[in-house]
């Protein structure tokens, strides 16, 4: 078999021994580390007496505990702080690049990778942190790990691993009006399930993944883990060399065109096989809305909550019902008649300049709903802050009421001090609706930023296809 | 690492399937720098009334009764019998610290994520796969007979339950020698330096870029 798939080439040329049992040794090109899955790694290795194989292929930052007003004053929650001060300490005694919370390129470890550059084609990336998968959209071999993994690849350079399938899910054609990658993201995972993916590396493909940007492919290999695949990818194409060229930690001179020869080789060849293939018409894609607990669980703006009744099995329907009970809907409610409290529009899936124009451009001349509590905007770094204020994104937001915050994952997770109460229903454009994600008895539904921004300012789902 | 051989240990049922990591472990735990002392968190969402914080005394919580952890029946439990999709989500290997933590030796369920599965080996917890048929069986067993307890043996690769019945599971010859034996991957790895130096001249030459 001479026809590879990117996965395969990526592997191969990263295998530094092969047991004949499976498992391999990975060599790592690119470790990001942040505060919560790193602490326990070094202290670790400070036990063993070892030290990191190559601190240089290390950059470290700060991003789930930091909040998100007021930084000048500092982290007020003792314990946060001292987890981000553990970091900065371990950073310093082993030389790590670490870029501090108030430096202007901290953000969140995803969007500041590709940001700088630290993330370049053909490389293996790893970062405790399972969003890891975002960084496939360089044609990367990029997987979230944990923490004892993180230990031993700072130890080692190496992961031990068994190669994944290979899944092929290419969409072709056009997306409509208001449907981005995320309801490309949304839609494939409502198709194969959130453990469709269990087992396999996904390779997106096909003209509708072509034609989109760096950050639409960013979005949509930061969810490949969403729909159970540790690692998503997308081959390199002259959007994505287009997208390294100059920054700061891509190659410079001779090296980049060496670089640019390698990564245009990044590609599955004609004819590789893949284990599974899942296809998909971009055309049929509508904004997505997800209405339970799980990122399976979704479905168009223009349909209704399912009932329960019309569950396959006896654990889907306890799965369904326990579902809405949590999130507090009726079954067949139109998914445009849900209000919502609260808008969180941010985080390593949509946190990036595309996403804060998207939400500027709906906004505009507009008002948040009355019923709505709070919208708010976080970018993804320091730097897509000031290129967004740069382009005045922030005045609109605030004129239309949102608040526009300082970077990093916020109400993602909601580490810091940003959180929906309970019952607080919340039109999010992060990657995970479980219960409590948000929030204690928080009440999230998953959509797209354009999808935010307009239920915003409507204070229930609209159809930004139709708008 | 601890070692895992053999367990004749108490079996809890969780009986829902995608159980997720934020599940297991919500994020105001994770602001910990320890390895250790997540038991009493486990499931906190689901198993006290109240909100839970880093730093309370979680034995003056009010405890949800209904949750199946905290039933008189199943305390001591160290087998977790689980549904499709165990530990998606989140990679926090604060989720197999929890649960190790808390007691559990051994998971069964019908499927698993993939980072949550590699955590838990790293971490002296063993995560087997059984058919859903046969995970079918085993909740309707625990839930109809009080006490009931089931035989772990790695070394065999077998499950055996009151009645007899036994269960093959598969289990990954590697992380099988190393959980029997107590090995952490470092230590392992690190018998290898020779061909990741021999690796890494090759891959700096071909792509230096990388180490620039």
């Amino acid at each position: 078999m001479s026809e590879k798939t990117l996965y395969d080439k990526l592997w191969d040329s990263h295998v530094v021994r092969q047991d004949a049992n499976g498992t391999a040794l990975i060599y790592i090109d690119r470790q990001l580390v942040h505060e919560v899955t790193s602490p326990q790694a070094f202290e670790g290795l400070k036990l063993a007496q070892r030290k990191p194989w190559r601190t240089a292929s290390m950059l470290a930052v700060p991003d789930h505990n930091v909040p998100t007003t007021n930084r000048a004053a500092g982290i007020a929650d003792p314990i946060s702080r001292l987890q981000v001060e553990t970091l900065d300490a371990n950073c310093a005694e082993y030389g790590v690049v670490e870029f501090k919370m108030n430096d202007i390129r901290q953000g969140i470890v995803h969007v500041i990778g590709p940001e700088q550059g630290a993330t370049l084609p053909g490389m293996t990336v790893v970062c405790g942190d399972s969003h890891t998968s975002t960084h496939g959209a360089f044609a990367a071999l990029a997987h979230g790990i944990g923490t004892s993994e993180v230990e031993h690849v700072m130890a080692t350079q190496c992961l031990v691993a068994k190669k994944s399938k290979a899944m092929l899910v290419k969409v072709e054609g056009t997306l409509g009006k208001g449907v981005t990658a995320k309801d490309i993201a949304l839609a494939v995972i409502g198709k194969i399930g959130t453990a469709g993916g269990t087992g396999y590396a996904i390779e997106f493909a096909g003209l509708a993944i072509r034609a989109l940007s760096m950050e639409g492919r960013m979005t949509l290999c930061n969810m490949a883990i969403e729909a159970g695949a540790r690692a998503g990818m997308v081959a390199a194409d002259d959007t994505t060399i287009a997208y390294v060229k100059g920054r700061p930690f891509a190659p410079k001179g001779g090296d980049w065109d060496k670089a640019v020869a390698y990564w245009k080789t990044l590609h599955s060849d004609a004819g590789a096989k893949f284990d599974a293939t899942v296809e998909l018409d971009a055309a049929q894609i509508k904004p997505q809305v997800t209405w339970g607990t799980s990122p399976e669980m979704v479905v168009a703006v223009d349909g209704r909550v399912p009932d329960p009744a019309s569950a396959t099995d006896a654990v889907k329907r306890g799965d369904w019902e326990r579902a809405l009970a949590y999130m507090g809907l009726k079954a067949n409610t139109p998914i445009t008649e849900i209000k919502i409290d609260k808008v969180f529009i941010g985080s390593c899936t949509n946190g990036r300049i595309e996403d804060m124009r998207a939400a500027a451009a709906m906004a505009k001349g507009k008002k948040v709903a009355a019923n709505v509590k709070l919208a708010m905007v976080v970018p993804g770094s320091g730097l897509v802050k000031q290129q967004a204020e740069h382009e005045g994104l922030d005045k609109i937001l605030v004129a239309a009421g949102f608040e526009w915050r300082d970077p990093g994952c916020s109400m993602c997770l909601a580490m810091n001090d940003d959180r929906l109460a309970p019952g607080e229903r919340c039109a999010a454009t992060s990657n995970r609706n479980f219960e409590g994600r948000q929030g204690q008895g928080g009440r999230t539904h998953l959509v797209s930023p354009e999808m935010a921004a307009a239920a915003a300012i409507a204070g229930h789902f609209v159809d930004v296809s139709k708008e | 690492m601890r070692k895992f051989s053999l367990l004749d240990g108490l079996v809890v049922p969780l009986d829902r399937a995608n159980v997720d990591t934020d599940a297991i472990i919500p994020k105001q735990f994770l602001k910990s720098i320890k390895r250790s002392g997540f038991g009493p968190n486990a499931f906190d969402e689901w198993r006290y009334l109240d909100h839970g914080e880093p730093g309370m005394d979680n034995s003056k919580r009010s405890l949800n009764k209904d949750f199946v952890l905290n039933q008189p029946r199943y305390q001591g439990a160290q087998i977790l019998l689980a549904r499709e999709n165990f530990g998606c989500g989140s990679s926090r290997e604060h989720a197999p610290w929890a649960l190790e933590d808390y007691g559990f030796r051994v998971i069964i369920a019908p499927s698993y994520a993939d980072i949550f599965f590699n955590n838990c080996f790293k971490n002296g917890l063993l995560p087997i796969k059984l058919a859903a048929d046969k995970v079918d069986a085993l909740f309707k067993s625990v839930e109809a007979n009080n006490g009931y307890k089931l035989k772990v043996d790695l070394e065999k690769q077998a499950i055996t339950a009151p009645d007899g019945t036994e269960y093959k599971f598969e289990v990954d010859a590697f992380r099988k020698h190393c959980l029997l034996n107590g090995l952490d991957d470092i230590g392992l790895t690190l018998e290898h330096v020779d061909e990741i130096k021999a690796f890494e001249t090759k891959h700096r030459a071909a792509q230096p870029w990388l180490f620039a």
